[in-house]
């Protein structure tokens, strides 16, 4: 891992961008990582746009926003347009396909999230966490146990065994396209691969 | 447990400001929840109730800073939280406690105004309403944090003064510092000063509510302790009852003005960066000293010096420091989220022949780091 990411989760309001915000924050300091997480959303409940920034660096953290993103989740289509340029050559992009049909330029990556989410549990809500699963295997962050720690810190407990479902999800998907990107033969494509430890644990 | 001293972990400013009440020994909070400082009172409300404590929300924020009065006459430290909206309610309630010296804490986490304005969005337009807000002539302590751990350690050091003056303290955070999580690393309880307001040991008979001591600050007896006083926003003699007596009036309005002006150096605190061989200097509180820092690293990659000078008691104004550093200097740049406000105080301190510059922004998004270099690189 570098030392220095600027990482911004955005999409609409209600997509639990604050919560993921939050999962990624406590993992970075598990990691130990200094954090600086800043929060922008409007004055609906629901809907209207919301973004989180996140900078983990292993220096003290002067200015709190983003600038150039390391990596960028995009859950729909205006905050792919909107965030796509502000992130570096080699950063990566992960957009939610449920939502963006028009893919910005860069390393993207497409994944139907919120649909995935729904079919395995009738419900979009851990698509956040799902996300965050992806991007821990894309970009290689953090170890599985800290991500699994950050998560039961995180989230509500009626809702935990779910999340750690999604996010497991996630990272084997992530993985998924790793091997094909680098040319490795593919895990066997069977849902049935072998689970981490951890994640037995906890579930 | 409330507070948990001595840990690291994720901390967001608002519950920063939380625990640092609860560490200051917080007995009291009634409040209206108003973004974007709602999590001030949640975290309050989590606590509280059960550790024996009040915890009130009140039907509006007049009846908060009111009932704040009341809790600290009976001998309860106590704090609300509001924001931009709630606060211009508070001035009538926050006028009547300096007017009867009584300690509380008012944190107001600055939002984009006037009226209701940018609720979840970051301003610095209140820091005159702070020093002006309510009507008459009236001293004022504020200060103003920029971090997450400056929001637990001046969220005490506020009950701490307002318990050493007598007077109401305001808290300064805006919504990005409410609103941001940082790692934190809390201290251990014991390192932690917590002041408390010495009580009358006088005979019954002897004691005066405002009893003019030397440093104009007299001890404060709570209601039910046996001490008689009253309480009341007309102007008052000793005991506390209405009086129009020319020399009563003078003592009292020069002992308010007094117990703050004659103890400046108690309450200022500045931090200054790289002052020495500098021409250029960035006058930069609360949210956006950090910006003005970011700047300063990335203008000394260029090979370009700048100081930083940082109020962090925003009220009263640190005149002679301000004086006796600025004064010299060419250019000062003072970056500000609000159509010009502190800048008045710079330029009334510094000679003429110094250039204050302002750099404004008013759009509910902070000042970047980019925006202070290309101001500093217009004028080095």
């Amino acid at each position: 891992m570098k030392r220095y990411y600027e990482v911004r989760l955005s999409g609409a309001g209600g997509q639990g961008l604050g919560l993921a915000g939050k999962v990624f924050s406590e993992a970075a300091i598990l990691a130990d990582y200094n954090v600086c997480q800043t929060q922008s959303y409007g004055p609906e409940a629901r809907g209207g746009s919301s973004r989180t920034d996140i900078i983990i660096s292993k220096k003290e953290i002067l200015f709190p926003n983003c600038r150039n993103l390391d990596i960028l989740l995009a859950m729909n289509q205006e905050s792919a347009d909107k965030f796509s340029r502000d992130v570096v050559e080699d950063g990566i992009i992960l957009v939610d396909s449920t939502f963006v049909n028009q893919l910005p330029e860069g390393r993207v990556y497409a994944y139907p999230l919120t649909k995935r989410s729904t079919e395995e549990f009738g419900t979009p809500m851990p698509a956040n966490i799902m996300a965050l699963g992806m991007l821990a295997a894309l970009a290689r962050l953090f170890s599985i146990d800290i991500w699994v720690k950050a998560i039961s810190m995180s989230v509500p407990k009626r809702f935990l065994e779910m999340n750690l479902r999604a996010f497991e999800i996630g990272h084997r998907e992530g993985r998924e396209i790793l091997h094909v990107e680098e040319g490795r033969a593919p895990l066997a494509y069977d849902r049935k691969q072998p689970v981490p430890k951890v994640l037995k644990d906890q579930g | 447990m409330s507070v948990p001293w001595g840990e690291t972990r994720l901390v967001q400013g608002n519950e920063a400001v939380a625990y640092g009440a609860l560490a200051a020994g917080i007995g009291f909070f009634a409040g209206y929840p108003i973004t974007p400082s709602t999590e001030i009172a949640e975290v309050l409300a989590r606590y509280m109730p059960i550790m024996g404590k009040k915890w009130i929300q009140m039907e509006d924020e007049i009846a908060s800073i009111s009932a704040l009065i009341g809790a600290r006459i009976a001998g309860c430290k106590s704090m609300t939280a509001t924001s931009g909206p709630g606060f211009s309610l508070m001035q009538e309630g926050f006028g009547y406690a300096c007017m009867t010296e009584v300690p509380l804490v008012l944190v107001n986490v600055m939002r984009g105004g006037p009226s209701t304005g940018l609720p979840t969005q970051v301003s610095q337009g209140d820091v005159m309403q702070a020093r002006w807000g309510t009507h008459g002539d009236h001293p004022v302590i504020a200060l103003a944090p920029a971090g997450v751990k400056e929001c637990f350690e001046l969220t005490i050091r506020a009950f701490n003064l307002s318990e050493i003056f007598r007077t109401p303290v305001i808290l300064l955070p805006d919504e990005i510092l409410g609103h941001m999580r940082e790692r934190m690393t809390f201290p251990e309880e014991e390192e932690v000063e917590v002041v408390e307001m010495p009580v009358p040991d006088v005979p019954v008979e002897w004691y005066e509510h405002y009893h003019d001591s030397a440093n104009n600050v007299s001890p404060m007896a709570t209601f039910g302790s046996g001490y008689r006083f009253h309480v009341t926003g007309l102007m008052h003699d000793a005991q506390g009852f209405p009086t129009r007596k020319k020399e009563e009036v003078n003592a009292k309005m020069a002992r308010l003005k007094q117990k703050i002006t004659r103890r400046l150096k108690e309450l200022e605190d500045v931090r200054m960066h790289n002052m020495e061989d500098c021409s250029v200097v960035v006058f930069a509180y609360g949210s956006v000293y950090r910006s003005a820092l970011a700047a300063q690293a990335i203008l000394k990659k260029r090979k370009k010096k700048i100081g930083i000078f940082r109020p962090v008691t925003l009220w009263p104004f640190p005149d002679r420091t301000v004086k006796e550093n600025l004064d010299s200097k060419d250019v000062i740049i003072v970056p500000e989220l609000n159509q010009g406000q502190m800048i008045h105080e710079v330029e009334r301190m510094t000679k003429d022949t110094v250039r204050v510059i302002p750099l404004h922004r008013v759009d509910g998004y902070e000042i970047t780091p980019e925006q202070i270099v290309d101001a500093v690189m217009e004028v080095i």
